[in-house]
């Protein structure tokens, strides 16, 4: 990532900073280093992806050097590393699931919105993603919606409704 | 009509009423009476919960502890009732708790920790999650016991990362006990205090392994520590540490009440207790079942409803991706506990039991779990990072129909040079299911390789 792209990012929120200072308090005052992982959920959650400047601060913070916070957003899975579409969608494929059809569900839902697994839609609302054991796999098959929400027993019929109820979304 | 995201999503949450809320448990002790309406502090305490945390801290109206002249259970009486129980641990392992806990240096004068692992991505398993989401204080009564045992004050629960609605309800439920006495200073007026948070991984299946766990509660890279010295002498920050399951702490307010021997007496010899198995792959109702240890494995078959569509049972990997897989003749004679399972040559690991039929192809299921250890090695040791990779391009390119004659004999020579050989058990958990199909089912990989093709083309 450039620097010039490093300046042009948004600046994190009073809130997200105000949610910084909860995670920081659960652990000793010499181990502000503990928070990262929460941290860098929290600017994903506000910018959609983790930005250069986004570590830049979080390692302020926490008195760790850029690079440490860097080394952990790109050692866990789900920490984007570039913008993503509005939605990101990932969607397990792991045996349990694949026994019950998430591999199918993964490929009817970029076929449904005509790209490729990885990509993003042309217009910027979805990226599907293939993902490793959820820790629900008797729900199969399931997704996740940007991190945070799991959804169950996606059948074909249950995934087109997600894909238009995510798209007709008011704010 | 128009939704905001929250209403969208909602319509495609589970309600658990199908993998939880059904009356398909035996003797439940950790699932009973959930609704999933439940779960908040003044249901708990009206299914009896907190009771076991008033017992040991002397605030149950029982009368004075012969031995000590005052109420309550002593650090080593809670200790002796767990290891009476026979409770072993339920995250994959099977290590006796009671023993784990008496490795702690309870005199050690600095701060020790208290860590549950809630980081549940072994393929199969969804037990954590349901005990978290729908019964969390039993975890939270659970952990304060162990906390109480070892003289320990402080703890953290270290939830998978993917569960993020469950982390967002147990730190609700921490919300709950501090305000209402059960978790802080002077817990119900006596002198044991104890601190407990809840922190989150963000997608590495690596941290359910305990030191790669400490490493990212550390704030670092998951990368698993070399063993000794063990987390009970230098865990978390460098101090001592015990680190247990959430299912273990789930089971201790039990044992408390009602005593180690009728723990016991649930299960079978050496293997005390209930046992949460998750049940995913061909079965009719997938789903959590809470039965006593020792049930065979044909009742809990018949519980999820048998195999899926009148189908005949193939194949069941009894203890997570990581078991070897064992055939329908050799399973059906098994029961449900970790003497058996190891008997018959797997694990009962986390007790995920994932359920394949006559329709699945043996190669393609491990193609498939080859691909998440490669994708999920932490890349420290050698053999594991460059191994597990070459076990994914074998097994992969038999499965297209361009395996070679002497890919066989390969694929267990490099099982045989991972095992063993690295620094955490994830090496051996990309090795064993390779040997598990090699062994069980040789004919299978054999025909794609003579043939180019599957023997059961009709994998759905």
């Amino acid at each position: 990532m450039s620097s010039e792209n490093t300046h042009h990012s948004a600046a994190l929120s009073a809130e997200a900073h105000a949610r910084f200072a909860r995670e920081v308090a659960k652990y000793p005052d010499d181990q502000k280093q503990s928070a990262v992982m929460a941290c860098l959920s929290i600017a994903q959650q506000e910018q959609g992806y983790v930005s250069a400047e986004s570590e830049r601060v979080i390692a302020e913070l926490l008195g760790m050097a850029p690079m440490a916070v860097h080394e952990v957003t790109t050692f866990y899975n789900m920490y984007n590393q570039h913008p993503v579409g509005k939605f990101k969608i990932n969607v397990c494929t792991n045996l349990p699931c694949q026994l019950r059809n998430g591999q199918g569900a993964l490929m009817h839902l970029v076929k449904t919105l005509g790209i490729e697994v990885g990509e993003t839609t042309a217009d910027g609302v979805f990226t599907v993603q293939p993902g490793e054991c959820m820790g629900a796999c008797a729900d199969a098959p399931v997704l996740l919606v940007n991190d945070r929400t799991m959804c169950s027993y996606m059948s074909n019929d249950k995934l087109d409704q997600l894909v238009a109820g995510l798209r007709s979304v008011k704010e | 009509m128009s939704m905001n995201l929250q209403q969208v999503l909602s319509q495609f949450q589970t309600t658990a009423v199908e993998t939880c809320f059904h009356d398909r448990h035996i003797g439940p002790q950790i699932l009973a009476g959930l609704d999933g309406k439940n779960w908040s502090l003044q249901d708990y305490v009206a299914r009896g919960g907190y009771q076991a945390l008033r017992k040991i801290l002397g605030q149950d109206g029982s009368a004075p502890n012969p031995e000590t002249g005052v109420a309550g259970m002593t650090q080593d009486q809670v200790i002796a009732t767990v290891k009476e129980s026979g409770l072993r641990g339920r995250g994959g392992a099977g290590f006796p708790t009671g023993l784990k806990w008496s490795f702690m240096p309870r005199q050690f004068p600095g701060q020790k920790y208290l860590v549950c692992n809630s980081d549940e991505g072994e393929p199969g398993t969804c037990k954590d999650r349901e005990i978290l989401q729908h019964n969390p204080h039993i975890v939270i009564e659970g952990m304060a016991i162990a906390a109480y045992a070892m003289g320990i004050s402080v703890g953290y629960n270290y939830i998978h990362g993917e569960i993020f609605q469950t982390y967002e309800r147990f730190e609700a439920a921490l919300e709950e006990a501090r305000a209402a006495g059960f978790l802080g200073d002077h817990i119900m007026g006596s002198n044991f205090s104890f601190q407990l948070h809840a922190a989150h991984g963000f997608g590495a299946y690596i941290c359910g392994e305990e030191t790669a766990l400490l490493e990212s509660l550390e704030g670092k890279k998951g990368q698993p520590r070399f063993k000794p010295p063990f987390p009970a002498s230098f865990g978390l920050y460098g101090k001592p540490t015990t680190i247990n399951n959430t299912e273990t702490f789930a089971a201790v307010p039990w044992i408390i009440r009602n005593g180690g021997q009728a723990y016991l007496e649930c299960g079978k010899p050496n293997n005390g207790g209930t046992k949460i198995f998750s049940v995913s792959g061909d079965v009719e109702r997938p789903g959590n079942y809470e039965i006593p240890m020792g049930t065979p494995f044909s009742k809990l078959l018949e519980l999820a409803g048998g195999v899926r569509k009148g189908r005949q049972l193939k194949a069941v990997i009894p203890g997570g991706s990581s078991a070897p897989v064992l055939p329908a003749n050799v399973i059906m004679d098994c029961t449900m506990d970790y003497d058996s399972i190891a008997k018959a040559g797997s694990m009962l690991g986390s007790g995920a039991v994932i359920v394949m039929d006559d329709s699945r192809c043996m190669v393609k299921s491990l193609q498939r779990l080859s691909y998440f250890y490669m994708h999920e090695s932490c890349g420290q040791c050698t053999p594991c990072r460059e191994g597990t990779g070459w076990l994914w391009r074998m097994v992969d390119r038999i499965e297209r129909g361009e395996g070679r004659e002497s890919d066989l004999a390969l694929l267990d020579n490099v099982a045989e040079n991972i095992m063993g050989r690295t620094i955490c058990a994830l090496g051996d958990a990309a090795a064993m299911p390779v040997r598990g199909m090699i062994k069980h089912f040789r004919h299978e990989f054999e025909h794609h390789i003579t043939h180019k093709t599957c023997m059961v083309p009709a994998y759905v």
